[in-house]
């Protein structure tokens, strides 16, 4: 199936070498990185994850949102997402290459990465975090595969598939609930010693990740006349405006205990992403506009007739996607490290390099992206016309 | 014939599998420290606030980093293994409006070595782990610099190699290991001396206003400072039983 990644328009050939100048100036990035250490990033010895962790916690809720398509499909048999199943599997794997890859970067000494393997250590978090998301990627590899062969074939899937595609489902719960408690269980970290983290983190993970998949589809639909099915994507957008309701109001909950106990290592990081911490307050916009971008988006998507209007849909989706990849992509890490268990105040900002690593990884994302939905795409393209 | 083949192959397969797995049990045994044990050595340090001045913390952040190839950078990416802080930063749930100058008091910050490492706990290579005799260790080469350690110290006590250390080191001495870039690094009680029977440097410096010895040894003197005068631990609540205590 391989070669249909390898015929293509020129927006396709296009596309892809435009993806492949945004890694080439990643590579280069990152071989500064390389050379000159982390001292690169904006990190410090206060904030010492940053921009390129948080990619990698928004991204795992991106990867797990292919859930949102399997249930129904194949818990509850409605059988339209049937269409589109394939596009929330191959999603799943470029992002869980994204966050691997975001990981890697991350990472002070790479050469050293296979330490993971050679001295497994289960009292950590992180090990078990790398076991549930290869484990993500090869099951959403193997499913999508196996299926889309499948269907080339004009055959039904064979019949031990179906033993990966339920267990896909509790193992995307697992990918977003191990990640949280990365960060859950840490001792003198108030912004994230909170139970409601893990379900906080699925919640708005199973809005962004829908909504992505409303807007690629899209895409698809414009660039490869791409047919999801009549009403698919409307349904998909109520999945987005339950889900996000759903992390609204996790987030009301955080927002009362935190308030109303009033405990300040609890308080500080709220006060800081929110108002300001002593002067200090480099995410306030951008947090009040995550949680209005949000809003709108549940204002939009609440009314049954907006979500059948394709234009509706897409703001929407928009809103609700960008809004929280700025709640976790931004807010998240750097409101977990400001301020300081000494309550010092070291603010932080990427820096060019940093997000020129970034641009890489993404670039590369969505290459793997784009070439496995071209596969897909093609695939089924094929089996209308026999 | 073919039977026996398939039983060699199936008894083949699962020794193999046995040899596979077997370490494995081992690692679920393994744990993310807790060596509080009330045997044998567990090294604590005491601080006599009364004592400590300006000067003696000068020179404990002087012989530390000095002996240890510690670099001084001039940006929020240093290198500290012990430093100056004042009262507020290290006991924020103590300080109160009232507290005039005392409250920026400065006082000496570092590894607590706490009985229940958080830092240990989150791991994933088991390069920073504890000893029977309870020091929190660091191993350099096993790092991969992933910084966990870092956002699970409830401290502030580790520090990370952002930038290649030899780059800022004026002179560094044969005795102790420079650091390569992209890794964490903390103070780890001296124990390259402890190891040749002497106290740990600061210690040695600080005109009796630290104290060092065997917090499971009722007659050791740290012991009977800490039966006879009030201490306080940085951050009891967040059940890390640190290993140093300060003498208020």
């Amino acid at each position: 199936m391989l070669e249909k990644a390898l015929e293509g328009n020129k927006v396709y050939w296009g596309w892809l070498g435009f993806l492949l100048v945004l890694m080439g100036v990643g590579g280069a990035c990152y071989w500064v990185q390389l050379h000159e250490g982390l001292s690169i990033t904006g990190m410090s010895r206060d904030v010492s994850w940053g921009f390129y962790i948080a990619q990698f916690t928004f991204l795992v809720g991106v990867a797990a949102s292919a859930v949102m398509l399997v249930i129904p499909k194949y818990l509850h048999h409605y059988e339209k997402f049937g269409k589109i199943l394939i596009l929330g599997e191959f999603n799943a794997v470029a992002m869980v290459i994204l966050c691997l890859l975001f990981i890697v970067a991350d990472l002070g000494s790479p050469q050293r990465l296979m330490n993971v393997i050679l001295h497994p250590t289960p009292n950590s978090v992180l090990f078990w975090d790398m076991v549930v998301l290869n484990g993500y990627l090869v099951i959403n590899l193997l499913v999508g595969w196996v299926t889309l062969q499948a269907e080339r074939n004009q055959i039904a899937p064979p019949n031990w598939i179906k033993f990966f595609i339920y267990l896909s489902i509790p193992w995307a719960v697992s990918i977003h609930t191990v990640t949280a408690f990365l960060y859950a269980g840490l001792p003198g970290r108030g912004y994230w010693l909170t139970a409601v983290l893990a379900a906080r983190f699925l919640a708005s993970a199973f809005a962004a990740g829908p909504a992505f998949l409303i807007l690629a589809t899209y895409v698809a639909k414009v660039f490869a006349n791409f047919d999801p099915g009549k009403g698919v994507l409307a349904t998909l957008g109520k999945t987005v405006v339950y889900a996000m309701s759903v992390n609204i109001f996790l987030f009301l909950c955080e927002v009362f205990t935190v308030y109303y106990s009033n405990i300040p290592s609890h308080k500080a990081h709220l006060d800081y992403l929110f108002f300001g911490y002593d002067g200090h307050g480099v995410l306030v916009p951008w947090m009040w506009s995550s949680m209005i971008m949000g809003l709108i988006g549940i204002g939009i998507l609440l009314f049954p007739k907006n979500r059948k209007r394709d234009n509706m849909l897409i703001i929407a989706s928009l809103l609700i996607f960008v809004g929280a990849w700025i709640d976790k992509g931004l807010g998240m890490i750097g409101g977990g490290f400001v301020p300081s268990p000494l309550h010092e105040i070291t603010e932080y900002v990427p820096t060019q390099l940093e997000l020129g690593v970034s641009l890489g990884i993404y670039a590369t994302g969505f290459l793997i992206l784009t070439v496995l939905y071209k596969i897909a795409i093609g695939v089924k393209r094929e089996v209308e016309i026999s | 014939m073919k039977n026996s083949r398939r039983t060699f192959l199936k008894i083949a397969g699962l020794a193999a599998l046995g040899w596979g797995v077997r370490p494995a049990g081992n690692l679920f045994a393994s744990s993310g420290g807790g060596h509080g044990s009330a045997s044998g050595v567990h090294w604590g340090m005491v601080i006599d606030t009364h004592k400590l001045t300006d000067a003696i913390i000068e020179k404990c952040v002087e012989i530390c980093h000095s002996i240890h190839n510690v670099p001084t950078i001039d940006s929020k990416q240093d290198i500290k293994w012990v430093w100056k802080a004042p009262f507020h930063s290290l006991f924020p749930t103590q300080d109160h409006k009232f507290l005039k100058d005392l409250s920026h008091h400065e006082t000496l910050s570092l590894c607590n070595h706490c009985e229940n490492p958080p830092c240990v706990r989150v791991c994933p290579t088991k390069a920073t782990f504890q000893r029977e005799d309870g020091i929190v260790m660091m191993d350099f080469h096993r790092c991969i610099g992933c910084r966990y350690c870092m956002a699970a110290c409830p401290y502030g006590s580790r520090s990370f190699n952002y930038h290649d250390p030899r780059k800022f080191l004026k002179e560094t001495t044969p005795e102790f290991p420079t650091r390569a870039m992209g890794v964490v690094e903390k103070c780890e009680f001296c124990a390259e001396r402890l190891a040749e029977g002497k106290l740990p440097a600061c210690v040695e410096v600080s005109e009796g206003a630290l104290l060092f010895g065997d917090l499971n040894d009722s007659h050791s003197e740290v012991r009977k400072l800490l039966g006879e005068r009030y201490s306080i631990r940085r951050n009891p609540g967040l059940g890390t039983e640190p290993s140093v205590y300060y003498l208020i």
